[in-house]
């Protein structure tokens, strides 16, 4: 990452008087824009990101820091921090991508075969051809044999899924879907507080009506039925509700929800009639004593027949997260499940438009689901290496909670799953203050003020939503341990400076 | 059409394999990637064949510098919203170098489609409905995004006894029709044509320019097939280009966006999804809301800006992989593809046929010939509920195993009926005129 986003992103000031009248003429100015386009935005990637490449690019030059690099603990990348890709799936792609390689001795049997299958269903043997929109037919399938065992035998149809181009896409498609009416009937859409800041952003563009739901953070940021019955009934009066997003385990919060509350949810949304949309991406990272990965599916259909015949549900995962890591292959499915068979033509209408997924992201979902077997060569390699991911983030997490809960004036949540910590830390009044004077929130100021002082990138809790009065950032888990130790302690440092200063 | 094709395998059919040469697909059909950007690719996905001593010495050299430019060294990683930034600095290169004018990697995103600038463009709010001028016949894509984001695809019809040219009157007819319709905000051009295989004039493409500066339209160039173009007499001139060459105030004003990809000319490479957006003469108070839609997009898919980058940055002469390179693509320095077959021989074939005429294919990966049906045919058609063109396309894939595209997918004049399909082999040409000849005869 380099200077670019900052000269890209030199904000300029939005106020027409100094910016003089728009050039005249211009066909796209800021009063013909899509006006849903103003309400987007992106925390993750936002102005703390840029100011951090920004302070890079400063480094590189020379310039005289208070540190030697900068941390970008904002972003939940694991290969940027370090982590090792599975050796199978490299080998696997590298093999699509150029054939000749069958010949070359140093790659497993089972590398092979995995190869020649995924080309075989590529049209002209070759990753370089489009594919079905739906995705890549024995990929599907492969997905559906995954997500049968996954959920202890519940049959899954290969037609209910759609490969996306990472779960980002299959859910923005899906909000498009669901998004619709005017006025008072416009649909609103359910979402978690705090929340993965996608979601606000593409119900901004698509101008849905955003129904806040809070976490719980005082239950290890539980969802409660009580508040989305609160947050529901409030919203009834000006919008219609029509989806509930749960992200599960939680980004940025990190629980795991446990069985019952899944259960309670199915029922919630049967009730009021709301489609379900269940983000699962970070099925694999589950690290506390006590907690377990369950699939809204599998609960589903384990409730019997009166809610797994009429619950409508999308499930999302995706290659970026769990132990692959593989943000940049860009691979994901959905599961869609009860949906209306008009509806469902219209999905896949929709997904057409943007002709197919790139076919190494279909290629690598559908060696993730279909991963190297007890018996076959690679299986022994693949198990060290996904264990070895595995319990160093499990580690992490674990570190991470220690040893911000040794702060005064901060507070972890256990990091049950997912990737990132979202302590809650106490701000000075008088830093409030001041951050108002600069018209910024008090936990952006705080970060901004992390940055400059120590280098480490995080995001402010105000870009994920949190309940008015407490301040957040999210870290992610994902630097080296030795690294995350340092980062640890400067993050403690920082915090009782920055405390006893505006005490 | 796919769910077509695959509804009639598993049946006894008189010949083995079914011919796609529906898709704009070159690997689909048949045509080989190159190795080179296969074998950078393999090494950048799996570095440690950068240790083995079978890969050229470019090769690796190439990838391990596209890994240097990736965070932890991994093409797993998330890149820049935009691209990796050292890819979009060499393709503002690659723009600069072939248009003669200097373009600047602000500029320039790595993101396949028009999704996002036409997500700008358009509101599913506005009243009345914002329209976008589309050339028919041309790929849906545009139109269907359109219509998702609310707006109106207003068609303008390219002259097919002319070539397939764009004529200004026709543009002005169109705009008139449009406004009773909707609000025209922008005009789409596919320069050269999918898939009438046109193209555009330096004339053509003034009068379309000015026409756009008039009318206070945004232009939007898909320039995707820049790349092939296999008439002597034609040339491919960027929009870009062009614009500049009108000069001030046009140049510093008009706003265009303008599209190119990996998917099609040499590398073919569809399935990678590498592709990018030139933004020029942008309000600057709109573009950190251009910005900020890119966003909603983690990253563009790193497979496909490696091709970008091998697309823009091929071996040059002494390199190890050159001579291979070359030898797949002798004209690649003047920018043709001979990779694809030239379209002429297989044109010549058709036109002497009964029943179907087909204007030069000038560029682009398709012959989008005419079929002259007759009211017996047109009838028959009805009858089973198809269009005419489409029953035609049916019975050939049925008969044949070949398997092309009605023009009814691209749009055309009413009472016209077309075919669109990639460049065919000798021996699938053979089929298709053997059926061609056998069902005018019988629907005489």
């Amino acid at each position: 990452m380099s200077g670019l986003s900052a000269t890209r992103c030199g904000l300029p000031k939005e106020s027409v008087a100094e910016n003089g009248a728009p050039p005249r003429g211009k066909v796209l100015t800021i009063d013909t824009m899509n006006p849903t386009v103003k309400m987007v935005e992106y925390a993750v990637r936002g102005p703390i990101v840029q100011r951090a490449v920004e302070l890079e690019k400063e480094l590189s030059e020379g310039r005289k820091k208070p540190f030697q690099e900068v941390i970008k603990a904002n972003i939940g990348d694991a290969h940027a921090m370090g982590q090792q890709p599975i050796t199978f799936f490299r080998q696997v792609l590298a093999l699509c991508s150029y054939p000749e390689l069958l010949n070359d001795s140093t790659f497993p049997e089972d590398a092979k075969s995995r190869a020649r299958r995924i080309l075989q269903s590529c049209g002209g043997n070759s990753m370089g051809s489009y594919s079905a929109s739906q995705g890549i037919d024995s990929v599907r399938q492969d997905v559906a044999r995954y997500v049968q065992q996954r959920d202890g035998g519940v049959y899954c149809d290969p037609d209910n899924i759609y490969l996306t181009t990472g779960a980002s896409d299959g859910i923005v498609t899906m909000l498009k879907l669901l998004v619709c009416g005017e006025g008072a009937s416009r649909t609103g859409v359910m979402i978690s507080i705090p929340q993965y800041p996608l979601y606000s952003a593409a119900l901004a563009e698509l101008g849905a009506v955003q129904i806040n739901y809070y976490l719980n953070e005082e239950a290890c940021w539980s969802m409660d039925i009580g508040e989305l019955q609160r947050a529901l009934d409030e919203a009834r009066g000006h919008c219609n509700p029509r989806a509930l997003c749960i992200i599960n385990p939680g980004n940025p919060t990190g629980q795991v929800q446990n069985r019952k509350c899944i259960e309670d949810v199915i029922r919630f949304a049967a009730k009021e009639r709301l489609f379900l949309m269940a983000d699962e991406v970070y099925q694999d990272n589950v690290y506390a004593d006590g907690c377990e990965f369950h699939s809204f599916k599998k609960v589903l259909f384990e409730m019997g027949p009166e809610y797994s015949n009429t619950v409508e549900l999308a499930s999302f995962h995706s290659t970026s997260k769990c132990y692959m890591g593989e943000c940049g292959f860009r691979g994901g499915y959905m599961e869609i499940i009860n949906m209306d068979d008009e509806v469902k033509a219209q999905l896949t209408k929709l997904v057409s438009v943007r002709l197919c997924p790139p076919v190494p992201g279909q290629a690598l979902m559908g060696l993730v689901v279909n991963p190297p077997q007890p018996g076959e060569p690679s299986h022994e390699n693949f198990m060290k290496e996904r264990t070895a991911t595995l319990s160093a983030l499990a580690d992490k997490a674990r570190l991470t909670e220690e040893v911000l809960n040794t702060v005064p004036g901060i507070s972890c949540n256990p990091v049950q799953g997912a990737m990132y910590s979202f302590p809650r830390i106490s701000i000075p009044e008088k830093a409030v203050k001041e951050a108002a004077g600069q018209g910024q929130q008090p936990d952006m100021f705080y970060c901004m003020r992390l940055l400059e002082e120590t280098g480490i990138c995080l995001v402010p809790g105000s870009g994920f939503g949190q309940k008015d009065g407490t301040y957040h950032f999210r870290m992610t888990i994902l630097p080296p341990a030795d690294k995350l130790k340092i980062l640890l302690s400067k993050v403690k440092e920082f915090h009782q400076r920055f405390t006893k200063q505006y005490s | 059409t796919f769910h077509f094709k695959c509804d009639i395998q598993g049946e006894k059919k008189p010949y083995k394999d079914v011919i796609d040469v529906c898709w704009g697909d070159p690997h689909g059909a048949g045509m080989k990637p190159l190795t080179f950007v296969r074998q950078v690719l393999a090494a950048c996905i799996y570095p440690q064949l950068l240790d083995g001593g079978n890969l050229p010495m470019d090769v690796k050299r190439r990838a391990q510098k596209l890994l240097r430019w990736c965070d932890g060294g991994s093409v797993g990683s998330y890149t820049n919203t935009g691209g990796i930034l050292e890819i979009v600095e060499n393709l503002a290169q690659f723009i600069s170098q072939r248009d003669g004018v200097p373009a600047h990697p602000e500029n320039i995103w790595i993101h396949p489609g028009s999704q996002t600038i036409l997500t700008l463009l358009l509101s599913s709010e506005a009243t009345p409905k914002r329209g976008v001028l589309v050339p028919v016949p041309g790929h849906s894509t545009v139109p269907l995004s359109v219509a998702a984001l609310g707006g109106v695809a207003a068609p303008y019809f390219l002259d097919e006894e002319r070539g397939w040219e764009l004529r200004a009157d026709e543009l002005r007819r169109a705009l008139a029709s449009a406004r009773g319709v909707c609000r025209p905000v922008a005009l789409y051009v596919i320069n050269p044509g999918n898939p009438t295989g046109h193209v555009q004039s330096r004339k053509s493409m003034e009068e379309v320019i000015r026409f756009v500066a008039e009318n206070n339209l945004f232009l939007l160039a898909d320039e995707v097939y820049q790349g092939s173009v296999y008439d002597a007499n034609s040339e491919f001139v960027s929009y870009k280009k062009r614009l500049y060459e009108l000069g001030p105030p046009l140049a510093h004003t008009l706003e265009l966006a303008s599209f190119h990809s990996a998917s099609k000319g040499l590398l073919g490479e569809c399935g990678l999804r590498g592709g990018y957006v030139e933004l020029l003469n942008m309000d600057p108070v709109v573009m950190p809301y251009v910005e900020r839609l890119f966003h909603l997009i983690p990253s563009p898919p790193v497979t496909g800006q490696i091709a970008l980058e091998l697309m823009v940055e091929p071996p040059q002469p002494g390199d190890p992989s050159y001579p291979l390179y070359m030898h797949v693509s002798p004209k690649v320095h003047r920018n043709r593809s001979s990779d694809i077959q030239s379209a002429a021989p297989m044109l010549q074939v058709l036109n002497r046929l009964p029943a179907i005429s087909c204007q030069p294919v000038r560029g682009g990966a398709f012959a989008f010939p005419r079929l002259h049906l007759t009211t017996k045919a047109i009838r028959k058609a009805k009858d089973a509920g198809m269009q005419p063109d489409m029953f035609y396309c049916t019975k050939l894939l049925e008969d044949t195993g070949v398997f092309v595209s009605p023009g009814c997918e691209y749009g055309q004049k009413e009472g016209t009926y077309h075919i669109r399909f990639g460049f065919l082999p000798k021996h699938h040409l053979v089929r298709l005129s053997a059926f061609h000849l056998k069902f005018m005869k019988d629907l005489s």
